[in-house]
């Protein structure tokens, strides 16, 4: 809930409406993290595999074609060290 | 006011006789209400429907307890329902029957009847024994409520061009032969 | 607006929603209430009526189907009964909550079980919270009038809020009586179209009913609240607008019978009629009777009701519900809480009556008003006319 609707009820939009679309985007998730995923790029293939599996949807292609974790998101589950097929993302401390 | 309870079984059509009534009345500029027995029906079973006709607005949501008019569509129910229950002392029982006004008086202690065989002049004009239209004929005869005519669009509205003219021409022809007591 | 024409009122309710030119009806046909959305599925079949019909599998769904339609802004309508208004139990809180002017026609129907399809106020006696504006219809005429004045009331953006017109089940709704029809043009100039204050649209993204934490939810409680409060004062200026337009003048509290009566009826719902006539015959033998009908259940005008009982002696209140275990049926703890801090009470006598469809006539009425005179009801509740051993 955005700091916005923490107002007296006369301000709370009409049903208590959300009109600031992608408020959530604000919202930092990656602030509790221990570990954090680093890729060795002598293993990656760029296959992509952990973007598909991650579930805060942080990881993204960039311009050389590798798959970096947006920290501000990542929360270090691991999902993405447990499913990539070459074993290039490792966990490590934050 | 004149209350009116309408006897019939099932599929013979005295919700539909109780509507065009009330229907017709209100197109005169007169006050009515029309209105089941609610509840589900099954077919052949001894049904009830109820009219009030007034000069002014009616101010009364209950079924008919003690009407002026009873109307039996179907002379069977005379040997399963008491038809003239809570009937007033002068009230009227328009039956279909082929028995004589005087017959059916003397056998129920009816106060005034008018019998008519609507089934015969149903099958005559209609071709089938469907006789909710041509008895209202007998009961505006019999009460004077509304004038035969004034059933005339009603029943073409409500049955068409085809059965429309014929269900008012059962209903004027009982209207022709039906006499009070 | 020349002649008024017989007919079920069934159809004279869904002539005023196709009048009020709805875009959704979103229905789930159950007894009493089959009528009025038939007609109207058979207006949009044959393009009378330029809305979209959704046949729903639930009442559940039909209820959400209205919310989100009218969250897209469309003016919407549906109309249930008795457990289809139970099965919709949970999405009137979220058509209120998300403040969408939905209005909704109750045929009301008594709860099972037993299975009873037969008319009380049950059903919506236990929808009394749902922060809905909530109406009562007396007669065919009212059933018609009413649901259009409802959607005026429910879009007007100081309400926001859905309506319902209760309608009694087949004491009205399957009742063939005059009603007159008012002339298309003059509806259009009285309902313009709908207004939406907030809209689902991909150009303007927002989110309707998110997530309220305990630091917002009693905010949005707050505000809805206000909002019902509020359309009191909504409800009266659009009755009057419609008196003004149609010359048939609505209040939320009408009266009838002798001014400053002694012992007053308070009925809600068709029986109102029926009193009526009782009320005159015993005012013509001499007593000192009236009658108040609650026209308006939700938000309950509390002034307008106690300036209508203002001197009564005596109210006989009649409840076509029950609400087991505290005594009183549900419109007689309205009144004994609000009258707690009167210092001018009078006594009250509340007989729950017509549960599940049986007649309540107007030797009842009479019976109950001389039963008072000598003090022979229940100080607490009589339950009219139910067989006992005892």
């Amino acid at each position: 809930m955005s700091d916005l609707a923490i107002c007296a009820w006369q301000k709370l939009e009409l049903g208590t409406a959300i009109t600031s679309p992608g408020n959530a985007a604000e919202l930092r998730t990656g602030d509790w993290k221990t570990l954090r995923p680093e890729t060795d790029r002598e293993k990656c293939i760029k296959c992509g595999l952990c973007s598909v599996y991650c579930p805060e949807f942080c990881i993204s292609e960039n311009e050389e074609g590798y798959y970096p974790a947006d920290l501000f998101y990542c929360k270090g589950c691991g999902i993405c060290a447990n499913e990539c097929p070459k074993q290039a993302i490792s966990m490590i401390m934050d | 006011m004149w209350e009116i309870r309408l006897h019939g079984r099932g599929g013979q059509g005295a919700v539909t006789s109780a509507e065009l009534l009330a229907r017709a009345a209100i197109a005169t500029g007169k006050f009515a209400q029309a209105f089941p027995s609610f509840g589900p029906e099954r077919r052949g079973a001894p049904v009830q429907a109820f009219v009030r006709v007034d000069d002014k607005r009616i101010l009364k949501r209950e079924k008919i307890y003690e009407p002026d008019v009873v109307m039996v569509l179907d002379p069977t129910l005379l040997d399963v329902v008491n038809v003239a229950e809570g009937l007033k002392p002068e009230g009227i029982v328009v039956v279909n029957s082929s028995k004589s006004n005087q017959e059916l008086k003397e056998k129920h202690k009816w106060p005034n009847v008018a019998a008519v065989n609507a089934t015969r002049i149903a099958v005559d004009i209609l071709s089938v024994p469907i006789t909710n239209t041509t008895m209202i004929g007998a009961l505006l005869k019999a009460s004077g409520i509304l004038r035969a005519e004034d059933m005339e669009e009603v029943i073409l509205d409500r049955f068409g061009s085809k059965l429309g003219p014929k269900n008012f021409n059962a209903l004027s022809k009982a209207f022709e032969v039906t006499s009070l007591n | 607006m020349t002649k008024a024409i017989g007919l079920e009122v069934s159809l004279a309710i869904a002539e005023a929603v196709k009048q009020a030119n709805v875009d959704i009806v979103a229905a789930y046909p159950i007894t009493p209430q089959t009528h009025i959305v038939e007609e109207l599925s058979v207006y949009v079949a044959n393009g009378e009526l330029d809305a979209e019909y959704v046949p729903v599998e639930s009442e559940h769904t039909a209820m959400s189907a209205c919310v989100g339609s009218s969250a897209a802004g469309a003016r919407t309508y549906t109309a249930t009964a008795a457990q289809g208004l139970a099965l919709m139990h949970e999405i009137l809180y979220i058509a209120s909550g998300m403040r969408l002017p939905i209005v909704m026609t109750v045929a009301n129907r008594a709860l099972s079980a037993p299975i009873s399809i037969w008319n009380d106020h049950g059903d919506i006696m236990s929808e009394r919270d749902i922060g809905w504006v909530q109406i009562f219809a007396e007669n065919g005429q009212e059933a018609y009038d009413l649901t259009i004045a409802a959607f005026k009331i429910a879009e007007d953006h100081r309400v926001l809020l859905p309506v319902c017109v209760n309608v009694d089940g087949f004491i009205l709704t399957h009742m063939i009586e005059p009603v007159l029809f008012i002339d298309q043009k003059k509806i259009d100039a009285f309902l313009p179209p709908f207004k939406p204050a907030m809209t689902l649209n991909p150009d303007k993204p927002v989110t309707m009913g998110p997530v309220g934490v305990p630091e917002v939810y009693m905010e949005s409680r707050k505000q809805c609240e206000e909002a019902i409060m509020g359309s009191r004062q909504v409800v009266a200026e659009v009755f009057s607008q419609w008196g003004q337009s149609f010359g048939r003048d609505y209040k939320l509290i009408e009266t009838n019978g002798q001014p400053r009566a002694k012992v007053l009826f308070v009925t809600m719902g068709s029986q109102g009629e029926t009193t009526m006539t009782a009320v005159q015959d015993l005012s013509e033998s001499g007593e000192s009777v009236g009658q108040v009908r609650i026209r308006l259940w939700r938000p309950f005008p509390r002034e307008e009701f106690l300036e209508a009982i203002a001197g009564a002696e005596e109210l006989i209140v009649i409840d076509r519900a029950l609400s087991p275990g505290v005594y009183n049926g549900p419109v007689a703890q309205e009144i004994k809480a609000l009258l707690y801090e009167q210092p001018q009470k009078p006594k009250i006598h509340n007989v729950i009556a017509g549960l599940g469809g049986r007649d309540v006539t107007v030797k009842d009425f009479k019976k109950m008003y001389e039963m008072s005179r000598k003090n022979e009801l229940d100080p607490n509740y009589t339950i009219w006319g139910v067989r006992s051993d005892a």
